[in-house]
C-alpha cells in the first residue's frame, strides 16, 4: 500500500527540495548579505536591506502597490456582483454565460495587457477615434499612469471575482428572496440585506483571489505604467536586472511574499475553504 | 431589476471582450496605423515570414511540450500519492507555490540557478526555462487531478485488489482510466500557462532561448506594430480552442 505511494511521491519531493526549498533558502540568505562591488553578493551579514524598505522612495512604492491592489479589488467586487447575479439567475444558456467570463481570462495575459496598450496609447484606437471625430486636437495621455495600471488590474483579474461570487449566489435558496419580498422588502432592501450578507463567503474568496495577484503584479504596471506607476514587482525585477542589487531585491521579494501570506491568512479565515 | 441586470451584463461582456475583439479586427487592417484602410493579410504574412518570430515560436512549443509532459506525469503521481495519504509539507508547499507572485518565483529560481551553476560551470538556456515551467506547472496539475480524485470511489480500487490485482495494476487499470479526462484537462492548462509565461521565462532564459512572449513583449515596448495584433489574434484563437476542450473534459 505505502510502497507505491513512496515512489509516486518522489518527483514531488525532488521538486520540493530543488525547485521550491533551495531557491527560497537562497533568497532568504541573500536578503541578509551585502551587495558586492561588481553586483555580486558578499558578506558581512546585515539587516540593512530590510531597513531600506522603509526608505520614503521604496515606502511609496509599497504603499502604491497596496492602494492600487485594494482599489482594483473594490472595483472588481462592484463590477462582478451584478454580473455574477445575472449568471446565477439565468434560466437558459448559463454555461455559455460562464464560458464568456472564463474565456478571455485564459487567453494569454500578455496579449490581454497589450490590447489595452493598443487602445490607450497616444496613437491608439481611442485617441485616433476621438481626434478623427473632432472631439480632440491633441491625444489624451491615457497610458503610463496609475489609472491605466488600475484599469489593467481590474480587467486582468475580474473573472477571479465573478467565479466565486457566482458559486455562492448559485447555491442561494430563491425562497429566501421571495420570503423577504413577501414580507414587504423592496428590491434594493432584498439585495443589500439578504443577498449581499448571504454572499459574504464568496465575496471574501473573490477578494483574496483578486487582491493577492494584484499585489504581486509585474506585467501590468510594467507595460501600462511604463515606469511611471511602479509596483513592488517592478522594484524586485529592477534590483535583479538594472540595479544589480541582489541582496536588496531579495529583501523586497521576501517582503512581498510576507505581504501575500498576511493577506491570504487574513482573508482565508473569512472565505469558504473549498474556494481557495 | 431583471431587465437592468441583463443590460448591465451585456455591458460587462462588452468590457471583457471588446479589447481583444478590436485587437483581432485591426490585425486585418491594411494600414500600419490605427486607421481602417481596408482588409489585408499583410501582417499575417509578416508574422509567418519573420525568422526571429519562427525561432521564438519553435522554442515556446518545445518548452511547452516538454514541461507539460513532465509536470503532468509528476503532478498526477503527486495528487494520487497525497490522495492515498496526505503530506502537509508537500501539499502546503504546492499551495504556497501557487500564491507566490511570479516575479518572486522567477528571481528565486534565477538566483538558485546562478548559484548552482557557478560550481557546475553551466549556463542559462532552454533547459532552465523548462525546469522553471515544470516548477510552477506541477502545482496546477496536482490540484486539478486532486479535484478529480475527490469524486473517485476508493472502493473501486479496493475491489480490484481483492480480486487479485497488484497495487500498481489497480492504479493503472482502474484509477488512471477514471482520471484521464482530468489529467488531459490539467495538461492542457499547463500547456497554455507555459506557452504564455513571460515574467518567469524572461528571467531564467539564456541568450539562445528567446520565447514567443519575449518577442511580443519586446515589440510591444518598442511601439505600435500591427504584427503584434496578428500574432495575438493567432494566440487568442488557438488558446480559446485549447481551453474550450479542456473545460469540456473537466466537466465530462
Amino acid at each position: 500500500m505505502t510502497r507505491l505511494r513512496f515512489w509516486f511521491l518522489l518527483p514531488a519531493r525532488l521538486w520540493f527540495i530543488v525547485l521550491f526549498f533551495a531557491p527560497l533558502a537562497i533568497i532568504c540568505a541573500y536578503s541578509l548579505l551585502t551587495r558586492g562591488v561588481y553586483g555580486g553578493v558578499e558578506r558581512p551579514w546585515t539587516f540593512e536591506n530590510y531597513r531600506r524598505m522603509i526608505d520614503p522612495l521604496y515606502g511609496a512604492i509599497l504603499l502604491r502597490s497596496i492602494l492600487l491592489s485594494a482599489l482594483a479589488t473594490a472595483i472588481c467586487v462592484v463590477l462582478a456582483f451584478p454580473l455574477a447575479l445575472f449568471i446565477s439567475r439565468a434560466t437558459r444558456r448559463k454555461s455559455l454565460y460562464l464560458h464568456l467570463v472564463i474565456l478571455p481570462f485564459w487567453t494569454s495575459f500578455l496579449v490581454r495587457t497589450y490590447a489595452w496598450m493598443f487602445l490607450l496609447r497616444d496613437t491608439g484606437l481611442v485617441n485616433t477615434a476621438l481626434i478623427g471625430l473632432g472631439f480632440l486636437r491633441q491625444p489624451l495621455p491615457l497610458l503610463y499612469n496609475d489609472g491605466a495600471v488600475l484599469l489593467g488590474l481590474v480587467y486582468g483579474f475580474l473573472p477571479f471575482m465573478v467565479l466565486p461570487l457566482y458559486a455562492t449566489l448559485e447555491r442561494m435558496d430563491p425562497a429566501l428572496l421571495e420570503a423577504a419580498a413577501d414580507l414587504g422588502a423592496r428590491p434594493w432592501a432584498v439585495f443589500f440585506r439578504v443577498i449581499v450578507p448571504l454572499a459574504k463567503p464568496g465575496i471574501w474568496a473573490g477578494v483574496a483571489l483578486v487582491f493577492i495577484p494584484c499585489l504581486g503584479a509585474y506585467l501590468t504596471p510594467d507595460l501600462l505604467g511604463g515606469g511611471k506607476s511602479v509596483m513592488i514587482g517592478n522594484l524586485v525585477q529592477n534590483q535583479f536586472t538594472n540595479a544589480r542589487d541582489w541582496p536588496f531585491g531579495s529583501a523586497v521579494s521576501l517582503t512581498l511574499m510576507l505581504l501575500t501570506l498576511a493577506a491570504l491568512g487574513a482573508l482565508y479565515r473569512r472565505g469558504p475553504k473549498e474556494l481557495l | 431589476m431583471k431587465r437592468g441586470l441583463a443590460i448591465y451584463a451585456a455591458l460587462a461582456y462588452v468590457f471583457l471582450h471588446l479589447p481583444l475583439a478590436t485587437l483581432v479586427i485591426f490585425s486585418f487592417n491594411a494600414s500600419r496605423f490605427t486607421l481602417w484602410e481596408g482588409f489585408s493579410l499583410r501582417w499575417y504574412q509578416a508574422v509567418f515570414t519573420d525568422a526571429d518570430m519562427a525561432d521564438a515560436a519553435w522554442n515556446s512549443v518545445i518548452i511547452a511540450i516538454v514541461s507539460t509532459v513532465i509536470s503532468t506525469v509528476a503532478g498526477t503521481l503527486t495528487a494520487y500519492a497525497l490522495w492515498k495519504r496526505g503530506s502537509r509539507l508537500i501539499s502546503g508547499s504546492l499551495y504556497l507555490s501557487l500564491v507566490t507572485p511570479e516575479i518572486v518565483t522567477g528571481i528565486s529560481l534565477l538566483a538558485f540557478f546562478q548559484w548552482a551553476f557557478r560550481w557546475l560551470g553551466w549556463h542559462l538556456g532552454l533547459y532552465t526555462v523548462v525546469l522553471a515551467h515544470i516548477s510552477f506547472s506541477i502545482a496546477y496539475v496536482a490540484i486539478v487531478v486532486a479535484a478529480r480524485l475527490q469524486t473517485f470511489d476508493p472502493a473501486l480500487e479496493e475491489a480490484a485488489m481483492d480480486l487479485g490485482a497488484t497495487e500498481w495494476r489497480a492504479f493503472w487499470r482502474v484509477t488512471l482510466p477514471a482520471l484521464t479526462p482530468g489529467i488531459v484537462a490539467a495538461g492542457l492548462l499547463a500547456l497554455t500557462i507555459s506557452f504564455d509565461d513571460y515574467v518567469i521565462t524572461s528571467l531564467v532564459a539564456g541568450v539562445d532561448s528567446t520565447t514567443l512572449p519575449m518577442v511580443i513583449y519586446a515589440l510591444a515596448r518598442r511601439g505600435a506594430n500591427p504584427s503584434i495584433n496578428a500574432i495575438s489574434a493567432l494566440i487568442v484563437v488557438i488558446f480559446g480552442a485549447i481551453i474550450l476542450i479542456s473545460e469540456r473534459l473537466r466537466e465530462a
